[in-house]
């Protein structure tokens, strides 16, 4: 009988992967991709101003809304921040990524393959309120700067216009450094991964060809890696875009997109323009997905 | 004290140690300007260590490497006038072939339209004309050689060295890239040094090889005389086929127990009690094991006196019929005194 059966799927193999896909991809469908529609269907919707109720007739005015000088002011504020993330994430992960996957020994290796992924068992929630503390006005990093007689240099950065604040924790500067650290890990492993593919024998053909260390960094080594950079870039990127917990802990009142989400369908119960505020991400993410399939990200993954 | 021609290479005493491995262990050798050299040995016995020090990979835990009279033993690979084809080839995946051709050019800064005529007549003289734009990942094996050859040839270096750049080729494209690599070798008349492992790549193609183990240096000489003449049971044993003959078996054959080699076609297979005329040894035994190869036969022979010799002879009249017959028949074997080999060592190679 178990015989019968594994001849019949040997041959139709088409079942097997039937038997096997069929039920994710239904998940898929109706799941994501049908509250993803849902979501798309909302935001051509309106809401009544007398009744507070959805209208559920097609317009386009959220997305007109969406280029009102405060809305694009957090498109902007939330992309500036992604693109800082990173950038700063990859000049971070880069030199460790580089040591790991070149010089480390097996051991070394593990150890600290262990120490970028030890952070991702906890709560994320617990590190970024660890954060907020080390961050904090009385924190230990205002202490340790006080102790140097550096107190000035904090004070100058949080006087800073636009990225300064009170103290640390509230501030777009300590948020940066919250976001670079939660996200680093997503960073490090897929450049680890595309460097570690870089056959030592391409490294030693371009000295041997005459080329110096800096000139084989930049026309060999860098370019194998770059897609490694681009898939890491896909997880720091979209990661600050969607984030709304960061924000909300640690910024003042200007918002983020996600903050923007919540406040819009929340308070005001304005359902349709907060879903036509999310297709603002998706479409920023699809753009960016494009571009880097084409800089060939994906096969590094 | 640069003399008037100092040789293209010189190893002056060198070793080379990875913890307690002695990978290169005190190897002298010059190699002359010019040469086809190659560096022959089993894996593992430091001829590969021996060319990543000429190329600069690695260096010299003592010891001096000489490159034309130059000490470079601690200069990077990036100031020798050497280049290497990689076992791997090593092609940068994301580069043209022409790219990666000109890759030398790029970095002394030659000028574009320079680089591409150079790079055309490479390909033109590795016979792969007009390939210059396809990326490395739509050729096959022997082509992707040819390109990594080209891209060291073009560089016109001093010394060209190869890594067992043949291992990864089918049987039929490697004897062709024997005979190419050597027409190359002769038309540019930079000094070649070759790794291998295959004994009959060596003897086809070298002027000169140095038969390595151990990390130590065998015995250097020119094809005819490492077959001909081995040095050592090692040599004997890796350099063609083994067939050593030691101790008491020896005596009932040559008078003494020393060790001695006698290669497998240089025996005459005879039928039994045939006279052994005089200047030659004779040793009866029989035939354990027949081998048919098409162009000859091999026969290893079991000898009465203990021990084994294998036989090789053509099949010039014998049929597969006729020569797998003979398993399990008595024979004599015969063979001219002036063929034996005496060797110091007891031990054998393998091969």
């Amino acid at each position: 009988m178990l015989r019968r059966i594994s001849t019949a799927l040997y041959l139709r193999s088409w079942l097997l992967l039937l038997i096997l896909l069929g039920p994710p991809l239904i998940w898929m469908t109706v799941i994501y991709l049908g509250s993803l529609f849902t979501l798309l269907i909302n935001s051509f919707f309106h809401l009544d101003e007398f009744t507070g109720q959805v209208v559920r007739g097609f317009t386009l005015q959220n997305y007109f809304d969406l280029f009102a000088p405060a809305n694009l002011d957090i498109f902007g504020r939330t992309a500036g921040m992604a693109a800082a993330v990173t950038l700063a994430d990859t000049l971070i992960a880069f030199p460790l990524a580089y040591y790991m996957a070149r010089f480390a020994s097996q051991r070394v290796k593990s150890t600290l393959y262990l120490l970028v992924m030890i952070p991702l068992w906890s709560s994320y929630l617990v590190r970024v309120y660890a954060w907020r503390l080390i961050l904090a006005k009385e924190g230990i990093l205002s202490w340790l700067f006080e102790h140097l007689g550096l107190g000035f240099v904090l004070d100058g950065l949080l006087s800073l216009p636009a990225i300064g604040g009170p103290s640390l924790a509230i501030s777009a500067i300590g948020m940066f450094l919250v976001f670079c650290y939660v996200w680093l890990p997503y960073m490090i492993l897929p450049i680890q991964t595309a460097l570690e593919r870089v056959p030592r024998s391409l490294l030693e053909a371009s000295a041997d060809l005459g080329a110096r260390p800096g000139y084989t960094f930049r026309r060999v080594i860098l370019p194998l890696a770059f897609p490694g950079v681009v898939a890491g870039s896909i997880f720091t990127f979209s990661l600050t875009l969607g984030d709304f917990i960061i924000p909300a802990s640690m910024g003042n009142s200007s918002y983020f997109i996600g903050q923007a989400v919540i406040s819009i369908q929340g308070t005001s119960g304005n359902i349709p323009l907060a879903a036509a505020f999310t297709v603002g991400p998706i479409v920023i993410m699809i753009v960016y997905l494009l571009l880097a399939k084409r800089l060939g990200a994906f096969d590094a993954l | 004290m640069p003399n008037a021609n100092p040789p293209a290479i010189r190893f002056v005493d060198v070793k080379r140690f990875f913890g307690d491995v002695h990978a290169v262990d005190g190897v002298s050798l010059d190699i002359q300007d010019g040469e086809f050299f190659t560096m022959l040995g089993p894996s593992g016995s430091g001829k590969t260590t021996c060319l990543r020090l000429i190329a600069g990979f690695e260096r010299p835990n003592a010891g001096q490497i000489l490159l034309h009279g130059q000490d470079v033993s601690n200069l990077p690979p990036y100031e020798r006038d050497v280049n290497t084809v990689f076992q791997d080839y090593a092609l940068f995946p994301h580069m043209t072939v022409g790219d990666n051709i000109a890759y030398g050019l790029m970095i002394r800064k030659v000028a574009a339209e320079e680089r591409r005529q150079r790079v055309e007549a490479m390909l033109e003289m590795v016979r792969l004309p007009g390939i210059a734009n396809r990326k490395p990942s739509q050729l096959s094996g022997g082509q992707r050689q040819r390109v990594a050859l080209a891209r060291a040839l073009i560089n016109q270096p001093r010394v060209l060295l190869l890594d067992e750049p043949l291992g990864a080729l089918d049987l039929k494209l490697r004897q062709q890239m024997q005979i190419e690599l050597k027409t190359i070798q002769k038309r540019v008349g930079i000094t070649f040094i070759f790794v291998t492992h295959d004994q009959e790549e060596a003897l086809t193609m070298s002027d000169r090889i140095a038969v390595f183990n151990q990390g130590k240096i065998e015995q250097i000489g020119t094809p005819a005389e490492v077959y001909e003449h081995p040095a050592t049971a090692f040599v004997a044993g890796f350099v063609g086929v083994s067939n050593l003959i030691q101790g008491e078996a020896a005596r009932k054959i040559t008078g003494s127990e020393a060790v001695f080699s006698i290669r497998p076609e240089k025996i005459h297979l005879a039928e039994p009690e045939t006279p052994v005329p005089a200047n030659s040894f004779g040793a009866d035994g029989r035939i354990r094991e027949v081998i048919y190869l098409g162009i000859n036969t091999r026969y290893v022979v079991e000898l009465d006196g203990g021990g084994e010799l294998m036989v090789i002879q053509q099949n010039l009249n014998a049929t597969s019929m006729d020569v797998l017959a003979a398993r399990g028949q008595r024979v004599r074997l015969v063979w001219d005194c002036s063929h034996i080999r005496a060797l110091g060592s007891a031990e054998a190679g393998k091969n």
